[in-house]
């Protein structure tokens, strides 16, 4: 078997998932390793379920096998239940507290669960969750749109994370707009602090 | 990553690049010189890269208003001894299918390559066929990449096999490869010749009886030539993971999968992997099989490969048993994943492979469909014709609502339910026309500005000549909104990013002698549903322009002008009468579990429309 490390994320059109994927994946590239990553376009760009997959190491499809990515990131805490085919008990799970709510909803044509009740069917599945209040710190780093890198942060944290921090930051300087940086590495060290504080309880 | 970088990294260099942009990369190292597309997902964002870069690239590119168009464009551009790269979504080809075809018996001067992006799947698409059918029929050599660093690489092989054989080459891609990022080294950009020269031969370029005949023959010369190459060809290789009872035929995307399944569960399974696919290498096939004790065929989507398989094994009376899609081990239909293909080598070995516990949850999750975006201005059309109907007493059932591929394939969700039949591009005009006079039934066709130019103009022209009686929607945002927002002949901007003429709907519309042609801002929910009454009292062809840019655009505008409205609801005079949730329906605006209705400020706008339609006054703008 050989060693590979294998990245779930998911969210909604809008949320950023795919730069955030792209950051770790240009960061790994930098490192030396071999990694493939597929992305979803097309008519999820908004409003609907964004996914991207990936693996890093000796790999050739980024689609990922059920029951075996070592991390997840959920953008969303809804989404991450639709995704946990992909993760086991003992893969780390990063899960976004903001709801975001569909019109399906409203409408009466779906349901969304209370927020309660979704974050414990996640903690009785999941050994390493993490619950990670994007929204409030990418508020408090200086802008709301700055979740993705709460989030990115706080993976980057997560044991055995393939890259370092220091090349995770290289890689955000290399795709950010140079206007916004200051905001999103305040944000992405939020999300960091966070899980690296957590880990010493564990 | 900058877009840039593809173009002004030098060779030696790796950057992580999507297939799309691998394929962008490649034609720049293979001397492209003049590059056409019609934007289609999963190809799109091959063009957006080039409208982007061809300027300083010194490459032309256009925004075609078709397939068919683009195709000829490049046609043209090889015959005059230049390179030149199509490229379009699967179900493009189709529209470009008739020179297509013709294109290949001509054969070429400078390289030409057409690029398919299949979906299988059909994460954004109409249907799943498989364009590997398409080389057969037409007799093009096919070029399969499985990963972007191979889509550079076929990009440069693909114009000198052109040229050598002087025959169009497809280079089919899917999903998963137009939309996989991987690490691509990067070769040296060989500027291509800005200009070329057409030397007549009507021999080769005229499709007439006189001369086909002898074109077809040349074509299959050509491809018997080329079946030797592939034979011989380095693309085409072996993995050999030891053993010999199971061998496996697979190309694209669908190695891999198989690669990964194989690797995962330590088989010793040895694979051919073809990347060079058509003319198929017979020679070759027939080594790998006498190899092996029995063959797995993976491939996406259509039992392709398998059936020449099974007939090269029937053609020299061999034994060998082929597993594939025809004898149930692996599934029909739809893509394949790394789990798809280790089920069916647990079918084929009687192993259990995977022996884990797959998590799953009994909550309900939320429905997340496809939505027009907050601030998109076809809310407003509907919104407005929905009230127009409802003020004429026409009733829902009496109309059929002819709908085309464009975002406006959204109005099929509730609440507008305006989208009854779209089976095509341009096809709200046929599909219109064909009803009217089928029915008695009202017929209303939505088409948007890019689609119109691209197929409905002659559905127009059909309406108005065959005196129909319809109306027609032309939602014009300014822009091809569904794929990303593309330029198209209505902005006055080109391919190239230069000024360009802006062709006039109405005029077209006026043009065609259309009985009632009016234009309307569909922000302005009063005028546009004054503007539908009239309309739908109007007799013949009335058309009814909603016109308004793509809130892509506006935000896009917004965000430079450092503009950020949002909007909220003043809880105080909001009665919860929830018009704007139930018949406005703006993703951004949602009921909280206590009844209240709020905007999401990270999702709203701030286009304002929503005030219109609170007959409160409950909404303003947030300060």
């Amino acid at each position: 078997m050989k060693n590979i490390y294998k990245v779930q994320m998911i969210g909604i059109g809008g949320q950023g998932t795919i730069k955030a994927s792209t950051i770790i994946g240009e960061a790994a590239m930098k490192k030396g390793l071999k990694v493939v990553m597929s992305e979803v376009h097309g008519m999820a760009q908004r409003g609907g379920t964004v996914v991207t997959e990936f693996k890093i190491g000796e790999a050739d499809s980024p689609l990922i096998e059920e029951g075996t990515a070592d991390l997840m990131i959920a953008f969303e805490p809804s989404e991450a239940l639709r995704a946990i085919n992909k993760v086991n008990k003992n893969s780390f799970v990063i899960v976004n507290s903001s709801p975001i709510v569909p019109f399906t909803v409203s409408l009466g044509m779906s349901e969304y669960p209370e927020l309660s009740v979704i974050l414990e069917e996640l903690k009785t599945k999941i050994n390493h969750l993490f619950i990670v209040d994007a929204q409030k710190m990418a508020k408090e780093a200086g802008n709301i749109i700055s979740e993705n890198m709460v989030l990115l942060g706080a993976a980057t944290a997560v044991p055995n994370f393939p890259v370092s921090k220091d090349l995770i930051i290289q890689s955000m300087k290399e795709n950010l707009p140079p206007k916004s940086l200051e905001i999103n590495l305040k944000a992405f060290e939020r999300g960091y602090s966070q899980i690296k504080d957590c880990q010493i309880k564990i | 990553m900058k877009v840039k970088e593809i173009l002004t990294e030098k060779e030696g260099k790796k950057l992580f690049l999507l297939g799309n942009e691998a394929a962008v990369r490649g034609a720049l190292e293979g001397g492209v010189s003049l590059v056409s597309t019609y934007p289609g997902t999963p190809s799109s964002e091959i063009g957006n890269v080039f409208y982007q870069i061809a300027k300083d690239a010194g490459v032309y590119f256009e925004f075609s208003s078709n397939e068919k168009v683009a195709l000829e464009v490049s046609a043209a551009a090889s015959a005059s001894g230049l390179r030149s790269f199509v490229f379009m979504k699967h179900v493009g080809l189709n529209v470009a299918a008739d020179s297509f075809m013709s294109t290949v018996y001509t054969g070429v001067k400078g390289g030409m390559i057409i690029l398919s992006a299949d979906d299988p799947s059909m994460h954004s698409s109409q249907n799943e066929q498989d364009n590997r059918i398409m080389a057969r029929l037409a007799g093009i050599p096919l070029l399969e990449p499985s990963n972007p660093q191979e889509v550079k690489d076929l990009m440069k092989f693909g114009f000198e096999l052109s040229e050598k054989y002087a025959i169009p080459v497809l280079m089919r891609t899917t999903t998963r490869i137009s939309h996989m990022r991987g690490i691509v080294n990067l070769g040296e950009i060989v500027k291509g010749k800005a200009k070329g020269v057409f030397k007549k031969n009507r021999n080769q370029y005229m499709v007439t009886p006189a001369f086909v005949v002898k074109m077809r023959k040349d074509l299959m010369d050509k491809l018997g030539k080329i079946e030797k190459d592939v034979n011989k060809s380095t693309l085409n290789k072996i993995i050999n993971n030891g053993g010999k009872k199971l061998g496996i035929i697979t190309s694209g995307s669908a190695y891999n999968y198989a690669i990964d399944a194989v690797t995962e569960n330590n088989l010793k399974v040895n694979i051919l992997k073809l990347a060079f696919t058509y003319p198929f290498p017979e020679k070759l096939i027939l080594d790998f099989i006498n190899r092996v004790d029995d063959l797995l065929v993976v491939e996406e989507v259509e039992p392709v490969m398998e059936k020449e398989c099974l007939a090269i094994v029937g053609k020299h009376h061999l034994n060998t048993k082929i597993y594939g899609k025809l004898n149930g081990t692996l599934p029909r239909i739809y893509e394949y994943n790394p789990d798809i293909i280790t089920s069916g080598l647990e079918k084929i070995t009687n192993k259990t492979l995977k022996k884990k516990d797959i998590l799953s949850t009994k909550l309900p999750l939320p429905i997340r469909p496809p939505v027009l975006c907050p601030g998109c201005p076809h809310r407003g059309t509907y919104f407005a014709l929905k009230k127009a109907l409802k003020k004429l007493k026409l009733n829902e059932e009496d109309i059929i609502y002819s709908s085309d591929i464009g975002c406006y394939a959204l109005g099929s969700e509730s609440p507008y339910e305006m989208a009854d039949f779209c089976i095509s591009m341009g096809s709200s005009l046929g599909i219109g026309c064909g009803f009217a006079k089928a029915t008695n039934q009202k017929v209303i066709s939505f088409i948007g500005d890019s689609t119109f130019f691209h197929a409905g103009m002659p559905g127009l022209v059909n309406a108005v000549h065959n005196k129909n009686n319809l109306l027609l929607v032309i939602m014009d945002n300014r822009i091809t909104g569904m794929t990303g927002g593309q330029t198209n002949p209505g902005t006055p901007i080109d391919g190239m990013g230069n000024p360009a003429p802006e062709i006039s709907i109405e005029g077209i519309a006026r043009g065609s002698g259309a009985s009632f042609v009016k234009t309307v801002d569909p922000f302005d929910l009063k005028e546009t549903e004054e503007i539908f009454k009239e309309a739908l009292q109007s007799e013949g062809v009335a058309v009814v322009i909603t016109k308004h840019p793509c809130a892509m655009l506006t935000d896009a505008q917004n965000r430079k002008k450092g503009i950020n409205i949002k909007y909220t609801v003043n809880q105080e005079n909001c009665s919860k009468c929830l018009i704007c949730i139930k018949k406005f329906t703006c993703p951004a605006m949602f009921v909280k579990k206590d009844g209240s209705v709020n905007i999401n400020p990270l999702l709203c706008d701030g286009c304002g429309v929503c005030v219109q339609v609170c007959p409160k006054k409950a909404i303003e703008v947030k300060k």
